[in-house]
């Protein structure tokens, strides 16, 4: 039985360990914010707005949202198999496509910011 | 030769024990980091515009928004509560012949996350 | 010495006779030191002499006598009956795993396994004999210890639930057994293993489910062994991207 070594596996589970320590460590504070200092006032809409304008914030928010987009692509794939659902978890391209699309989206809308 | 037996594994097999119903929550606690990158992402396209911007800053003060963000923040923390426990599972350090204890690195881990948390909510809110 | 009742439930396949598999049930009084395997061959020596199962050893070290009690892997050497409070005890085959009659699996995919992980030493360069034993400090056999104490029971392979859903998966043992050879200081294979190692079917397949660590009689841990390699072979890749001849694959 001869055995060809998995040459994109390697990278896509390093993003995937990158993905996980960089939402392990700033999900929960990201979620604090938007879901109860901003509705208990904590942070003002023009404060929020001046950050997302800020170049060194965008930078880090497109940064994270690669991180975390590519974390959920491989995670949630192979949750799919686990689940019985191969026959679409199999198909890598598919979720590696929406990360690599939601990235996309997300440094344009940066760069549109910074106009 | 006389035919063997086989016995498939069904698709609930996750439903019938209680550490691979966990292993699945834990895995699907993924959906919580997709979403809040769609969150960001709808924050940072939302900036560029003005009132779009003030749209999306209220609905932030919304119910549906907190009761969603108390959900997400529910599964963040299960996702880095059993992300920094697995850490010492692939940083395996040595001292001499004494392997260093799984639950220092998995301290450490907790120690740095409640810096960077720290640091998040300062840099935002200070 | 105490003495009880217990009922035991145990899985029947008899192809020759029945297409069907069933459970048969025997009532039995154990005594209180008794564990499963003890049950079983009361069972077949005063009962019902047509039951086939594996044991050996009988003392948790040659991994014969593998089975699924209350639906958990276990040796059934080592499971005490008084543990056992259900109404009956139920016995299976291992899972994962075809079954050849009654509670005894077929093993050849994971016989067929084990060598494709090339689990000898494979050194840097042949010494020859004159030169002496390889010496190996406390800490350099602390680093694979742990992964050397596989009894290649397959309780593992039962628990995982990647191998129950692809029996291609390499599996547990195999993927623990690669690594006990990767960490060992007299060993230089870590290259020559990466083709079997690093395939789909190999430590990528792993979604980390961590059961076959739970249900491990030997505390090899073999999650931890499949992750540590996970991470050895992912930077081995990245540095070879940096170093092309500086890589270890």
């Amino acid at each position: 039985m001869t055995s060809k070594p998995d040459r994109t596996a390697p990278l896509l589970w390093l993003l995937f360990a990158a993905g996980g320590t960089a939402s392990a460590m700033l999900l929960p504070a990201l979620v604090f914010l938007t879901g109860v200092a901003v509705p208990a006032g904590w942070v003002s809409e023009d404060r929020l707005r001046s950050l997302l304008g800020n170049p060194l914030t965008l930078l880090f928010l497109v940064g994270i949202v690669f991180a975390f987009l590519f974390h959920w692509a491989h995670r949630f794939r192979y949750a799919l198999v686990d689940l019985g659902w191969g026959g679409l978890g199999r198909q890598g391209w598919v979720f590696y496509g929406i990360a690599l699309a939601g990235t996309t989206l997300a440094a344009l809308a940066a760069l549109s910011n910074l106009d | 030769m006389t035919p063997e037996l086989r016995r498939p594994l069904p698709r609930t097999w996750w439903l019938r024990k209680q550490s691979y119903l966990f292993f699945m929550i834990r895995e699907l606690t993924s959906l919580a980091v997709l979403a809040y990158a769609i969150l960001i992402i709808t924050a940072i396209w939302t900036a560029a515009g003005d009132g779009s911007f003030t749209t999306f800053f209220d609905f932030l003060k919304s119910t549906t928004s907190v009761i969603t963000h108390v959900g997400l923040l529910i599964l963040a923390l299960v996702h880095t509560f059993t992300w920094i426990a697995l850490t010492p599972k692939v940083m395996v350090l040595w001292q001499d012949d004494e392997q260093v204890e799984p639950d220092v690195i998995a301290g450490a881990n907790g120690v740095i996350f409640l810096l960077i948390s720290g640091a998040v909510l300062w840099v935002v809110l200070g | 010495m105490d003495v009880a009742e217990a009922v035991f439930e145990v899985h029947r396949y008899l192809p020759e006779q029945e297409a069907e598999p069933r459970f048969q049930e025997y009532e039995i009084t154990y005594q209180d030191n008794w564990v499963v395997l003890d049950a079983l061959n009361y069972i077949k020596d005063e009962i019902d002499s047509t039951l086939s199962f594996r044991w050996s050893c009988r003392m948790g070290i040659c991994g014969s006598c593998g089975m699924m009690v209350n639906g958990e892997p276990k040796l059934t050497c080592e499971s005490f009956v008084k543990e056992y409070d259900t109404e009956t005890i139920k016995i299976e085959p291992l899972a994962h795993f075809p079954v050849i009659r009654d509670v005894v699996i077929n093993m050849d995919d994971f016989m067929e396994k084990l060598p494709t992980v090339s689990p000898w030493l494979i050194p840097e360069e042949e010494l020859p004999i004159e030169d002496g034993e390889f010496l190996q400090t406390p800490a350099q056999v602390a680093h694979y210890n742990r992964f050397s104490m596989c009894i290649n029971c397959m309780l593992c392979y039962s628990a995982c639930p990647v191998y129950g859903l692809d029996s291609s998966f390499t599996g547990p043992a195999a993927l623990a057994l690669a690594e006990r050879y990767n960490l060992d200081s007299r060993d230089s294979g870590m290259g020559a293993r990466a083709d079997v190692i690093t395939a789909h079917e190999g430590i990528w397949e792993c979604t980390y489910v961590g059961e076959c660590t739970e249900v491990c009689p030997k505390g090899v841990d073999p999650a931890g062994a499949i992750q540590m390699l996970k991470l050895s072979y992912a930077l081995d890749w990245a540095k070879s991207l940096v170093m092309p001849r500086g890589s270890r694959s």
